[in-house]
């Protein structure tokens, strides 16, 4: 396996979704090559580092309007 | 607003709705109100417009609750209300976006070729001298900048790679939801996942390696 290869497996590697062959050459191009060690890391990061945003939220009119409409449903 | 309570199992939860407790409904509410907003910013055009299916996704969670059979997790229901109901406004909007099968930009190398050694040299297909990945900084996570940086890419992301990379890496969904969710097969899901995880890693690597050289801030707002 070469670098070019190595890079668009990434995600299936993640996935654990690369068939066992593939996966052996891989790990063995990983064991041998810093820079995609640190592709692979720089990865891992990137998606840490996604899961930590905090998304905006609904505009507080919104969430008044909602929330009066789930009490008009209960009393009917 | 809620801040990050811990949300109760569905089944309480479903009961509280059912029975009109509206503590449990603001809570629910707050909590997955700011990740269905994002969800939904894949399929329309603007944030109000975003926004307003977010909020006719709760009237419709209202309306149906009593309907709802466990079959998936309370939330997964949810988010599929919502996935039909951006779709629907996106399809208004004259902005479809397909998701059966792959589009012609969604194929190709996510690492720029002339990063690689080309034939003919030694060592074909590795990395070239000077172009191989660096190590980030061990802090980088502590700059505020990096969240706002993966946020934006996020916006500029196609549709349906915003989509995907959304429910997966921000909303923290397994695949096979994911798949479920947006009627795509494993393998196009993995596309479209690796390329956006890509294209986020991309903008990261430019920030953190023009970080250096330029005021903190970024470069346009460095400049006067």
């Amino acid at each position: 396996m070469d670098c070019v290869d190595f890079v668009e497996l990434v995600t299936e590697f993640l996935e654990g979704a690369l068939p066992e062959a593939d996966e052996r050459r891989f790990i063995e191009h990983l064991a041998e090559c810093s820079g995609c060690e640190n592709y692979l890391d720089q990865f891992r990061r990137t998606i840490a580092t996604t899961g930590e945003l905090t998304p905006d939220n609904i505009s507080s009119d919104a969430r008044q309007q909602l929330l009066s409409a789930f009490k008009d449903w209960k009393r009917q | 607003m809620a801040g990050a309570r811990e949300l109760p199992p569905d089944e309480v939860l479903v009961r509280r709705l059912r029975d009109g407790d509206e503590e449990t409904f603001a809570l629910v509410l707050d909590t997955w109100s700011g990740g269905m907003l994002r969800l939904a910013m894949s399929f329309v055009s603007t944030k109000a417009s975003a926004e307003e299916a977010v909020q006719d996704t709760w009237l419709a969670v209202i309306r149906g609750i009593g309907d709802f059979e466990g079959r998936s997790s309370l939330k997964t229901w949810v988010y599929r209300i919502l996935v039909r109901t951006a779709k629907t406004r996106g399809s208004k909007e004259s902005r479809t976006v397909p998701f059966a099968s792959l589009q012609p930009e969604e194929e190709g190398p996510t690492v720029d070729a002339a990063r690689f050694r080309p034939p003919g040299e030694r060592y074909p297909g590795h990395w070239a001298v000077g172009q191989e990945p660096r190590p980030w900084p061990e802090d980088y996570v502590l700059r505020g900048e990096v969240r706002e940086l993966i946020a934006e890419a996020l916006d500029e992301l196609p549709p349906r790679l915003r989509a995907v990379v959304t429910l997966r890496d921000v909303a923290g969904y397994g695949s096979e939801e994911v798949c479920s969710m947006l009627e795509i097969s494993p393998g196009n899901q993995r596309v479209l996942l690796h390329r956006a995880r890509a294209f986020l890693r991309r903008k990261l690597e430019h920030y953190l390696s023009g970080v250096h050289d330029v005021a903190v801030g970024g470069d346009e707002r460095g400049l006067r």
